[in-house]
């Protein structure tokens, strides 16, 4: 029950501190929104080709974009309260419905490239730690440095180029084959197709910072005494390293991995426009192009969202992975 | 007969050889304390004795004879078969030496799994067995506690209990009570002394404090610079110390009876350091040794034995 | 020597050893390697017009050559006929450009909030941090988008939308070093000798804060380029600017027949953030030497 309490805890002394924080964002963001030039009248009727001042002037004050900035804040305010984000004139639909249909998607996403980079990275980290010096670190050192100096798009687009292009082993557009109705395992099989060269293409740097850190982390508890305890007591050299190094050394991989996931999401947007991904990335892309602010607004709030989950996440990681944060 | 017999140990770091040569016995359930100060090698040969050096430490020449089986000789495997069932090490910090994030229950159960084929229940209920044997106090809770919920002397308390686990024949007790307060220290040398006794161990005590060897020790091995200088009975050693060190050693002592006042006496020190006996061809300790002749400078001494007691010194006529 | 030159002498901390510290750079082979990559890609960057006189974007051959085709365009021609090595080593410039600027922009905004939180805590510190916060819950890609669309994307905005994007970082790694070195001993003597808190911030503490700053800058450098190349690909570019990101974004559609057009620039851009990423390591070893490294 420790770990019930800890959350509850945890939960309301973020939501406390995170109040003013989320108001701030929107506040934030309202006025870099109202600083940039044009907004969605302006561009669908650029879109449209023909459009008289009349019916733009019509369409905006349709959309309450001809009120004052306050106004605007005030009413998009009022409108959070309800859990509504607005509409959106662009995708003629709530801004709500609008995010739920993407927002799966992108977890799905992030959550893969997360999962593969930390399996990746905790074992090439491992790998070199108990290999120090000698040439498999080394060699994987150079390999790591190079994951970490690549960008994750084009490690995707030449990972499209083998496995799509040449081999045709692997699809590379989409999160699933369109058109299709696929159910049951083949359905499975099909997502998980897809799923593959994003989540690669997007897990990329984070394997290479995993990695490193991993094999700092575990060079450094070799030197304490407890390992020497553990020696002592004839246990196997692989129980050692598994059960008495690794939880320990994996503490500060927890705190780096719950900072990553706001840059994931930057991540993804790229990604997710190269693989033509239907995911809140490439809907902000999107959203920020065709100066579609209320999309925009709950992108970033959600995405803001996201973080601040992340982080209380990482805390209750945390203090499951050392007893001694637990006591408050 | 012995139960250890280290022969001839040298063992090198790059740029030291941090001990040289050494050679003592142990006899089953006796004490035997390894004394010296700090870098001295005592430690060095602590852990060569459970084969836990760090990498860059070399055995080049030696042999360590437990039960008549070479240490040095086994391979990894077999060498794991000992350590924690035959051989066990207490550390020095108990702050540092217990693993912060596993309770300590897990850490003494897994060393009675990894030996002996019991089940997961049956390794817990040895552990709190083993919490009680060292007197931690409502031992069936505490056992799931983690290392930081303890002070000091009960964590060390917890790392006898972790070695004693499985009868070892021999326990390296490495300067078990240097980061512990006076009052701590007896009580843990007390529950050492109660337990060595009651399971047949013997121990090698490894020490700067005379007070505790001349209190639990049955024989001592002084160390200077990697090399054993003197060995001797308890007794005969403190009665009558022959090497010039160890005269050093006795005399840099504060004797309560005698009624000594810093306005009236000096305490007596071996002047110069330890760093003085490195580079040196003779006698590592002909520096600082008062009754050194330049003969003492051209070869270290052997060490020789006078019946119980042994002498790395020509100058002297037991 | 007096208390008072002693203190005058804490006072210049900041002036170390320079000939034992000048060594210690040279000898560390880590961050050799990547300068020596550095000093390639800027020299590229400055003598690109000798190399390649004209302009870039000039179509000068037959589209879609293969590299080693034609020994005139050694790697080869886009889907406009355009020199790709050409275009390559102009592309260098944007990079390395945006990549230092933005940092420096980074570091200056984060270094004065940071010192200025770290050194006075209290509400302003909260506040600062607060700030910090609010910039650090928005995903850093995201946040840089929607700065750069307030304007028209040249090199300068893109650089200084990377770099408002950047400084939170910098600033919570300056205020923690701040806030530990308020309380040390040389700084409570220079209090105690009546030095302007302006003073003490500049000449005291901040140079010893300095070496993890050093390190992170070039983190910035490496990750700013990155950033650049990722808005380049996703056309937030200058227009009239070459740019490594931009050309992988152009030769994305040929991605089946002419994969060279992405692979070139790409493995330019991984050179040059490699070639940062190895000064920064090589910088922390030196910085922050270890006693032991395995």
């Amino acid at each position: 029950m420790r770990i019930g309490r800890r959350i509850v805890t945890t939960l309301k002394r973020t939501a406390v501190h995170a109040a003013p924080t989320v108001l701030g964002i929107i506040v934030l963001d309202f006025l870099f929104l109202q600083l940039m030039p044009g907004d969605v009248a302006d561009v669908m009727a650029m879109e449209a080709g023909s459009a008289t001042a009349e019916t733009v002037a019509m369409m905006r004050e349709r959309f309450g974009l001809d009120q004052p900035m306050l106004a605007q804040l005030m009413s998009f305010l009022g409108h959070l309260v309800h859990f509504d984000l607005g509409f959106s004139p662009r995708f003629n639909a709530s801004v709500v419905d609008i995010i739920l249909e993407r927002l799966p998607n992108t977890l799905l996403l992030m959550m893969s490239a997360l999962s593969l980079a930390l399996l990746l990275g905790i074992a090439v980290g491992s790998v070199m730690a108990a290999w120090a010096g000698k040439w498999p670190d080394r060699v994987l050192s150079v390999v790591v440095l190079l994951l970490y100096s690549m960008p994750g798009f084009w490690v995707g687009l030449m990972a499209v180029v083998l496995f799509s292009v040449k081999l045709g082993w692997l699809p590379s557009d989409s999160n699933m084959t369109i058109g299709s109705d696929f159910t049951g395992w083949d359905l499975v099989l099909d997502r998980a197709a897809h799923l593959v060269l994003p989540a690669l293409a997007l897990a990329t740097f984070f394997v290479a910072v995993y990695a490193r850190l991993v094999r700092a982390s575990m060079l450094e508890v070799q030197r304490q005494d407890f390992m020497r305890t553990a020696h002592a007591k004839g246990l196997h050299p692989f129980l050692i390293q598994l059960r008495h190094a690794l939880r320990n050394a994996l503490i500060p991989v927890t705190t780096v991995a719950g900072m990553h996931l706001g840059n994931l999401l930057g991540g993804a947007v790229v990604v997710e426009t190269l693989f033509g991904w239907p995911g809140m990335g490439r809907l902000a892309l999107e959203a920020v192009l065709g100066r579609d602010f209320s999309v925009l607004l709950g992108v970033l709030l959600l995405s803001s969202f996201l973080v601040i989950l992340a982080n209380v996440l990482i805390d209750l990681l945390h203090a499951w992975l050392d007893p001694r944060i637990g006591e408050a | 007969m012995s139960l250890l017999s280290v022969e001839k140990l040298t063992v090198a770091f790059p740029g030291q050889i941090a001990v040289r040569e050494t050679s003592f016995t142990i006899a089953p359930g006796e004490t035997l304390a390894l004394v010296g100060e700090s870098g001295c090698g005592k430690s060095v040969t602590a852990f060569s004795v459970m084969r836990l050096l760090p990498p860059n430490a070399r055995v080049t020449s030696g042999r360590i004879l437990f039960d008549d089986v070479d240490l040095l000789s086994l391979s990894p495997a077999e060498m794991r078969e000992v350590r924690g069932k035959k051989i066990s090490l207490i550390q020095q910090e108990p702050m540092t030496s217990l693993n912060p994030v596993l309770s300590i229950g897990l850490q003494i159960s897994e060393v009675v799994r990894r030996h002996e084929k019991v089940s997961r229940g049956a390794a817990r209920a040895r552990a709190i067995e083993l919490l009680d044997l060292v007197s931690i106090p409502d031992a069936h809770r505490r056992v799931d506690d983690y290392p930081h919920n303890l002070s000091g002397g009960m964590r060390q308390r917890v790392m006898i209990a972790m070695a004693v686990a499985c009868h070892p024949r021999l326990l390296i007790a490495d300067e078990p009570t240097t980061a512990l307060d006076v009052t701590t220290q007896a009580q843990v040398l007390d529950l050492l002394d109660d337990l060595r006794h009651r399971l047949g161990m013997a121990v090698l005590l490894i020490t700067h404090d005379l007070g505790v060897v001349a209190q639990w020790a049955d024989r001592i091995s002084v160390m200077y610079a990697g090399r054993i200088v003197e060995q001797a009975g308890i007794g005969p050693f403190f009665a009558e110390p022959l090497h010039p060190y160890s005269r050093g050693l006795l005399g840099a002592r504060v004797d309560v009876d005698a009624d000594e006042h810093y306005s009236r006496n000096r305490l007596s020190e071996i002047p110069g350091s330890v760093g003085s006996a490195a580079g040196e061809r003779g006698c590592s300790f002909a520096p600082r040794c008062p009754i050194a002749v330049p003969g003492c400078r051209l070869a270290p001494p052997p060490l020789v034995a006078y019946g119980e007691r042994a002498v790395a010194c020509p100058r002297v006529d037991a | 020597m007096s208390v008072e030159t002693q203190l005058t002498d804490l006072g210049s901390r900041a002036a170390p050893r320079k000939g034992r510290r000048l060594r210690a750079f040279v000898r560390n082979p880590t961050f050799v390697a990547g300068m020596v990559i550095l000093a390639f890609f800027v020299l590229v960057a400055i003598s690109a017009g000798v190399f390649f006189p004209g302009d870039p974007q000039d179509m000068v051959a037959q589209p879609l050559l293969w590299p080693g085709e034609d020994p005139q365009y050694p790697l080869g021609t886009d889907s406009l006929g355009r020199d790709v090595l050409a275009q390559l080593a102009y592309g260098t410039r944007a990079s390395l450009l945006v990549g230092i600027s933005s940092a420096a922009i980074g570091l200056a905004i984060g270094m004065t909030v940071g010192a200025i939180g770290g050194f006075f805590g209290g509400w302003v510190d909260t506040l600062l941090m607060r700030l910090v916060e609010l910039f650090q819950t928005t995903p850093t890609f995201l946040l840089v988008i929607v700065i750069l669309s307030i304007t028209d994307p040249t090199l300068p905005t893109i650089a200084i939308a990377i770099g408002l994007a950047a400084w939170p970082t910098v600033a919570r790694l300056v205020r923690a070093q701040f806030r530990s070195l308020r309380e040390s001993d040389f700084v409570m003597a220079a209090r105690s000798l009546g030095y302007s808190r302006l003073r003490i911030i500049a000449q005291e503490i901040l140079p010893n804060a300095l070496p993890p700053v050093i390190v992170a800058a070039s983190v910035m450098t490496a990750n700013a380029i990155l950033t650049e190349a990722g808005l380049s690909f996703l056309n937030m570019r200058d227009p009239n600017v070459l740019s490594w990101g931009g050309m992988i974004g152009d030769g994305r559609d040929q991605l089946r027949n002419a994969w060279f057009l992405t692979a070139l620039p790409g493995a330019a851009i991984a050179m040059a953030v490699l070639s940062l990423n190895l000064v920064g390591d090589g910088l922390n070893e030196i910085l922050n030497p270890r006693s032991d490294e395995s």
